[in-house]
């Protein structure tokens, strides 16, 4: 039991953090793609197509910090000290780019807060960005505490993974548009998602490049054999996914694009789990040397496993309650 | 200059916790609120509830998502400044706040998308049940963040090896020695706190004569409702009182500034509390008032601040004023309230102006007392993290003094920019009034005479 139920756990947080990084990524990538509206109307209908569910998107990333106090108390404590100003700043964004929805609605003139919303958006997905790479890169760890000093996560690596993610993010929200908006948005989010997508394969060649180089055990991960026999698919899959996305663009269709940028992100997401695992603190802690107590494990699983289903039947609910696409000059409340 | 990481960890969570308290005591009675409209409205099919409902609605929304990013900033915070707490208690509070997450983060957010923008895209029924629905997630989230806090200041159902908890029973966890009174009476607290931002509503709208129809039945609503509430707040609170003396001593010790054990113990209605010298100055005390609320007894004892060192005893000047002004707004409460009802049984509730132009400045006066609640029960509870088992300076995070200072000064800056335009945006939305738009049924109750633009400007001096 002390063997599998950190590895379930490890599933748990894994899928909250990929709905997380999924449905609150597209949503970022509104707001990184706002300064592109031609004015506040055509932000108007943006801002529409998600904000009956951004709140609940974003209770994902509660979940994922919940889930790992839960699960992993000891994680947590390592790694929330470890890019505290990264966290902070992320959470400082998302308070301007959350009251943003309310705000601009309310104020007298919209673009401040549209502002507010761009640069918040934005530096969220930056922060999240540079914490995903400082993960990968490993944190410095004695006595089961963070030993590293609070500019560590500050590397040329960090800052790349940053700008990846604000790339992901752009490429999810821009598919949304083409799926949810029509008319003049609708036709400039399907340009904006083959650029994006363009710089989303780029980011992740660089990333599947430079991590076996940095890190031996990533390379060994990947490499060595018989692993190389069972895991040369994901790259190949990933490249098959990419040309699929770009076809769904070019071809103008409404949702295959979006599915496939989701598709996409997944499998990068895997691509990282097969890279790290089972290192929840690359490169010394496992999900077995962080669990919490089985017992408080038990308690946690019973309750996930009989709620997420209710949960997630009222997120479909609503999903399908504003189905259908947001048209042009439909604005808000 | 020299930083101390500890104190600095307490500024900023206190800081950004008082931030966060404000919203969801306004939200969990607004919600309510909100539901019992709608439903008035589904039984009765009077326009007017429809109005208000909606109206509230707007307001409700802007008040929700400060409450809501603000909230998420604290979950994290758990990590960020209280590390080595995380890792002593995880086992224990881990599920309380997952739980929280699950039964009432996804419920509230969920149904809040439908009660912002359904609307016109849903039934009557659906709209009215996701008003309910978002109403028990806040109250649902109430229970366990209570049940967490309680555990800190009453633990039980766990044991310590090598100083990490581990839970042995999670009903006496969860259900804690002070959990049941501390829920009852943060519940209440946030409903009252509503009550008075109702009635303060109402009265603007009277005092303007603007929504005459709309702002009597908000002043009836709330006042009848206060008039209950408060009065069973201050009952409620007597026996949190008593529970505190039997498992928290040294803290209600402080809230009276009670130092010899060995001596019945007066009511300071003023003292300033000489924290060195272990005594009173200026004292203005009920003689053996303290004794009597405490013990029911006259000559009645109970532990001084004396008695424990001085290293194990809370700040006294703090918990001793934040105390007060509690007491103070609470009996306020209790007079407006039932000075409110009795206007309402003799008829003249609507035409009593003076009554009417205090109740309409008395909006805030709720979150005062719950802000002095929280100080009085969190800074009593100092030096321990965890009553009796853990102290605060043994649970932060090792994170550099400088560190958090600067962060703390991007958290007063970013929240200062983003309270001031809220109340700012609330107040505006409150000065329009329940006017809905095109696609509202309008009931105009404007009076001849007062242009709309010089009423707005009227009650818009109402509020701020």
């Amino acid at each position: 039991m002390e063997w599998y139920l950190p590895l379930i756990w490890a599933g748990v947080i894994g899928v909250a953090v990929a709905m997380y990084v999924v449905m609150d990524g597209f949503d970022l990538g509104i707001g990184i793609l706002f300064p592109f509206a031609r004015n506040e109307t055509e932000r108007d209908q943006m801002m529409r197509s998600i904000a009956p569910f951004w709140d609940g998107n974003e209770t994902w990333l509660v979940l994922g910090g919940a889930g790992l106090f839960v699960a992993f108390p000891r994680a947590y404590a390592v790694i929330m000290p470890a890019f505290y100003l990264p966290v902070i700043v992320m959470l400082v964004a998302l308070v301007f780019r959350g009251v943003a929805f309310e705000f601009r609605i309310v104020s007298h003139s919209k673009s401040g807060w549209s502002w507010a919303f761009v640069v918040g958006s934005t530096l969220a997905a930056f922060a999240q960005g540079v914490i995903l790479g400082g993960m990968i890169q490993g944190i410095k760890v004695e006595n089961g505490a963070y030993a590293g000093g609070p500019y560590d996560w500050a590397t040329p690596f960090g800052l790349l993974c940053g700008l990846a993610l604000i790339a992901g993010y752009g490429l999810l929200g821009a598919t949304w548009l083409v799926m949810k908006t029509e008319g003049a948005i609708a036709v400039r989010a399907r340009r904006q998602s083959k650029v994006f997508l363009v710089a989303v394969l780029v980011f992740m060649a660089a990333v599947s490049l430079w991590t076996p180089l940095a890190e031996a055990r990533i390379a060994e991960r990947w490499f060595s054999l018989p692993n190389f026999y069972y895991l040369w698919p994901v790259p190949s899959v990933t490249a098959l996914v990419a040309l699929g996305c770009w076809y769904g663009i070019k071809k103008e269709r409404d949702a295959p694009p979006f599915l496939a940028a989701i598709a996409l992100f997944m499998l990068g997401y895997l691509g990282l789990v097969i890279s790290n695992f089972p290192y929840l603190v690359p490169p010394t802690l496992t999900v077995w040397d962080t669990a919490a107590a089985p017992s408080s494990q038990i308690f946690m699983l019973v309750g996930t496993l009989l709620l997420l289903p209710f949960v997630l039947g009222y997120i479909v609910l609503v999903y399908w309650l504003f189905r259908g696409k947001v048209r042009e000059g439909e604005s808000y409340h | 200059m020299e930083f101390d990481p500890v104190l600095l960890a307490r500024l900023q969570f206190a800081f950004t916790i008082i931030f966060h308290i404000i919203f969801p005591s306004f939200t969990i009675g607004l919600s309510a609120y909100i539901a019992t409209l709608g439903v008035l409205w589904l039984k009765s099919g009077e326009e007017r509830f429809q109005l208000l409902m909606r109206f509230w609605v707007k307001i409700f929304a802007v008040s929700f998502a400060m409450g809501v990013v603000s909230g998420i900033v604290l979950s994290y915070q758990f990590g960020t400044n209280w590390s080595r707490f995380s890792v002593a208690t995880g086992n224990v509070l881990g599920p309380l706040l997952g739980y929280e997450v699950l039964t009432a983060f996804f419920l509230e957010a969920t149904f809040l998308g439908i009660l912002l923008f359904g609307f016109s895209k849903v039934p009557r029924w659906l709209y009215v049940l996701s008003a309910t629905v978002v109403a028990i997630g806040t109250m649902i989230s109430a229970f366990w963040i209570l049940a967490a806090n309680s555990w800190m200041q009453t633990p039980a159902g766990h044991e310590w090896k090598d100083g990490i908890a581990y839970p042995l029973d999670w009903l006496r966890i969860v259900f804690n020695p002070s959990f049941p009174y501390r829920f009852a009476h943060m519940l209440n607290a946030a409903y009252l706190t509503t009550a008075f931002v109702v009635i303060a509503v109402g009265a603007r709208f009277l005092v303007a004569e603007r929504h005459i129809a709309e702002g009597r039945t908000m002043l009836r609503m709330g006042i009848g409702l206060a008039a209950i509430l408060a009065p069973l707040q201050l009952v409620i609170g007597d026996q949190h009182g008593l529970n505190t003396l039997k498992h928290q001593p040294i803290k209600v010790a402080a809230m009276e500034a009670h130092w010899e054990g060995s001596k019945p113990a007066d009511f300071h209605i003023f003292a300033w509390p000489d924290e060195k010298a272990g005594t009173n100055r200026y004292e203005l005390s009920i003689p053996k008032g303290a004794s009597l609320i405490l013990t029911h007894k006259m000559n009645g004892l109970f532990p001084g601040l004396l008695s424990v060192a001085a290293k194990d005893r809370p700040p006294v000047t703090t918990v001793f004023f934040a105390f007060r002004i509690m007491l103070a707004v609470g009996f306020f409460m209790i007079g407006a309230a039932l000075l409110g009802a009795f206007f309402w049984w003799r008829g003249s509730l609507f035409e009593t102006r003076w009554y009417l132009r205090a109740m309409a400045h008395s909006w805030w006066i709720g979150f005062v007392a719950v802000i002095a609640g929280w100080v009085v029960t969190e800074s009593g509870r100092q030096p321990w993290i965890v009553y009796g088992v853990m102290r605060t300076a043994d649970a932060t995070s090792p994170v550099p003094g400088a560190t958090i200072a600067g962060t703390l000064a991007l958290f007063i800056v970013a929240y200062g920019i983003v309270f001031s335009f809220g109340i700012y945006y609330m107040n505006r939305l409150i000065a329009k009034g329940p006017d809905l738009g095109p696609d509202a049924v309008k009931e105009k109750s404007e009076p001849a005479g007062i242009s709309p633009i010089a009423s707005t400007k009227d009650a818009g001096q109402g509020i701020v």
